[in-house]
């Protein structure tokens, strides 16, 4: 089948997966590729974003697509970079990996730094939501503070999640990495430009991705995107650009928003909107705050005081 | 060309010689020696691959599985540690079919850590999915690599050659290297029927539910039972052309008229071999010897028919499925399946680098032609660390 359509490229990820309706990542999914074009081969790691779209015998990828573990999107991907190139056919090829946030900044850390390190010509993808979710929304180093999982569920001794989100970014930065850039499927047109520009550079490239989950943050489906767009204006998901090491680009908000706004939809807050929920909203004000006040220049660690 | 070549050097000019388009592995002993060799003649230009520093035996053999589904010819080497921590990833790449060939430089298993040489690594990773052959001698290595290629090609099968950490991988022997046309024209470039490509996008690695996994182990299986003959077809052409190398899946020595016979896989053949002779010659002993030369797919019908008129059967072997006795053992039993068999008994020798000597196995055979009866024992055991054990 072909991707092209009276010239123009449609759907590489196809729909009549069996994911979540409004499942925030399938629509990241759609929009990478849709950037991205149809001369790529993805490397894509165990997860919803794969279980959902490849159930034998169907295939929502029209695409070269390969999935092998949950923590090695990375270096299969490596792999394919340096096979490619040692036999000569690389040339009008680009190659992505991706992984949602556990396959990223958890299991699959050491491959990932690997392939940063060793600079290969790769795109990796996280597409973040914050947790499992395809083994039942447990939690991962990228679920926020206070967040209720299955594995950080609130108890008389428990206000949920304990910890804050890695800084993954950050990580990619320090590895030299040069383009590093966020985004949310709420802003379609800057998450593609972020696609077609970091397919433009030569080496490793981190593209991390905000995208909601229908049943693991307990919202409604048709609000996943506005969630997203909620996490943006309340700058608990800061969206930027670092390209060498330098932050060249930070999304200002127009208007911004209480936190409240984007905690009060999602049912894994719920609990930190009764009484002693304070400190735990307190601390995701801090992060909103510190957050808001990135600005162009030298990336040094932030979301962390 | 004949050449005075360390083992690890001589398997590196083996796989140079495959033309292998991305070499990669992680470093650990005794298998370094082998990627070392490999980067020098990458560094030297006399190896145009693709060659990647990997940050793991994990990363390593994730690497070679995707240098390998985009239809790259893929070589990575470990040991012991390294191929347990790739373990998940070996099983991958053979149920995604990737021709991927490794050398295991076989080597104890932690703890406690040792790094000399048995095989324990590679026997628990035989239900992995890959082709496993144990060579014994240096020369044998090369000549396995460049039939390792050409199995694995054929069969979409990965294929492992596994040969004893020091013994062999730090042993300096006299090799025969082929020349290159030579290689060349035993394996062709490889073309694989089916590979990572825009031009033809296709889904590799996909979920499959109770509905087909069934049946895609089953297809892995029966292509596995087929490689049997496969590899004994691909001995014999490489000997044809070599003049060496046509042993396919097991060779046997002197077992025609023998009562007992001694069962061994990997470099100690050779001192088996000449304890055979002695035994004869200067005991009368009926004594004959069986190299199961691969692993997986075991060769269950060969050796079968040649240990079925022995009275009793000895395998010697340098690992132990803990909790009941040494794993080649088991499979030869299974090789009789209900039927009257001989006695066959496992004899655990070897471990962690323990030496195992000529006169040791002089006297297992003794051993059992004094006393058929089936049993498992470790053989070699220092008395002053048994603590009084009586058991
Ligand atoms: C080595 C290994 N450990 C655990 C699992 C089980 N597992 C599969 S997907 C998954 C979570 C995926 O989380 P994430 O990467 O965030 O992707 P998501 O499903 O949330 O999109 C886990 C724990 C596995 N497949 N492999
Ligand atoms: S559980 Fe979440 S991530 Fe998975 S398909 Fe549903 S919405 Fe998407
Ligand atoms: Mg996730």
């Amino acid at each position: 089948m072909t991707p092209l359509q009276d010239g123009r490229i449609i759907n590489l990820m196809e729909p009549g997966h069996t994911g979540c309706a409004g499942c925030g990542q399938a629509i990241g999914a759609r929009l990478v590729l849709k950037a991205a074009g149809p001369r790529v081969i993805v490397a894509n790691a165990t997860g919803c974003l794969e279980v959902y779209t490849t159930t034998y015998p169907r295939s929502s990828w029209e695409v070269p697509w390969i999935h092998s573990l949950f923590e090695n999107a990375s270096a299969v991907a490596s792999g394919m970079e340096v096979t490619l190139k040692a036999m000569g056919r690389y040339e009008d090829v680009r190659i992505i990996a991706q992984a949602g946030d556990g396959g990223t900044a958890d299991i699959g850390m050491g491959c990932i730094s690997g392939m940063f390190e060793r600079g290969h010509d790769i795109l990796y993808v996280c597409y973040d939501n914050e947790g499992y979710m395809n083994t039942g929304y447990q939690r991962s180093s990228l679920t926020p503070p206070g967040a209720r999982t299955t594995t950080s569920p609130p108890g008389p001794m428990s206000w949920g999640n304990k910890t804050r989100k890695k800084n993954v970014p950050l990580i990619a930065v320090a590895h030299g990495v040069p383009y590093v850039a966020t985004a949310t499927p709420a802003e379609p047109r800057d998450l593609m430009r972020k696609v077609k520009k970091a397919l433009e550079i030569e080496g490793p490239k981190y593209l991390h991705l905000l995208v909601p989950c229908v049943p693991g943050w307990g919202i409604e489906s048709e609000l996943s995107v506005e969630i997203a767009r909620l996490a943006v204006e309340t700058y608990l998901f800061p969206v930027f650009e670092i390209e060498d090491g330098m932050i060249t680009k930070v999304k200002k908000v127009k208007e911004r928003k209480p936190i409240e706004e984007y905690l009060r939809p999602q049912k894994r807050f719920a609990h930190l909107f009764k009484p002693g929920g304070e400190p735990i909203l307190e601390e995701l004000r801090e992060i909103a705050e510190e957050n808001s006040r990135l600005q162009p220049g030298p990336a040094v660690l932030f979301g962390r005081t | 060309m004949r050449v005075m070549l360390e083992g690890s050097r001589a398997v590196a000019e083996a796989v140079r010689l495959c033309r292998p388009n991305l070499v990669c592995a992680y470093p650990i002993t005794p298998q370094t020696h082998i990627v070392e060799d490999l980067s020098q003649m990458v560094a030297d230009g006399r190896l145009d691959a693709g060659y990647v520093l990997a940050e793991s035996e994990f990363g390593a053999a994730s690497i070679v599985l995707g240098g390998s589904a985009v239809g790259g010819r893929a070589y990575t080497a470990t040991s012991s540690q390294g191929l347990l921590l790739m373990a998940e990833v070996i099983f991958n790449i053979a149920g995604l079919r990737l021709p991927v060939v490794m050398t295991c430089a076989n080597r104890a298993v932690s703890a406690p850590i040792n790094i000399w040489n048995d095989q324990q690594d590679a026997v628990s990773i035989r239900d992995s999915g890959w082709i496993q052959l144990f060579v014994e001698d240096n020369q044998e290595a090369v000549d396995t690599h460049i039939q390792a290629f050409k199995i694995a090609e054929e069969l979409m099968i990965p294929v492992m050659v596994c040969m004893d950490g020091y013994v062999l991988t730090h042993t300096w022997e006299p090799v025969d290297l082929p020349e290159q046309d030579e290689v060349d024209r035993f394996l062709p470039l490889y073309s694989p029927a089916y590979r990572l490509d825009p031009d033809d996008p296709f889904t590799m690695g996909s979920m499959v539910g109770p509905d087909a996994y069934m049946e895609t182990r089953y297809h892995v299986h029966m292509d596995m039972m087929e490689a049997r003959a496969v590899i004994r077809r691909v001995c014999e052409e490489y000997s044809e052309t070599f003049g060496r190398g046509g042993t396919g899946v097991i060779d046997t020595y002197d077992t025609k008229d023998a009562d007992v016979v001694l069962v061994s896989m990997g470099s100690v053949l050779g001192t088996m071999r000449d304890a055979v002779d002695e035994l004869r010659d200067e005991e009368g002993l009926k004594v004959g010897l069986i190299k199961v030369r691969c692993f997986r797919p075991f060769p269950t019908g060969a050796v079968h028919d040649a240990i079925k008129e022995a009275q009793t059967v000895g395998v010697i072997e340098k690992d132990i499925s803990l909790g009941l006795e040494g794993t080649l053992c088991s499979e030869m039993r299974a090789a009789f399946c209900g039927e009257e068999s001989p006695e066959i008994s496992s004899f655990i020798m070897g471990l962690g680098g323990r030496d195992i000597t000529k006169g040791d196995i002089k006297q297992v055979a003794r051993d059992l032609a004094s006393n058929p009866a089936c049993r498992v024992e470790f053989r070699g055991l220092r008395e002053d660390l048994m603590d009084g054990d009586e058991r």
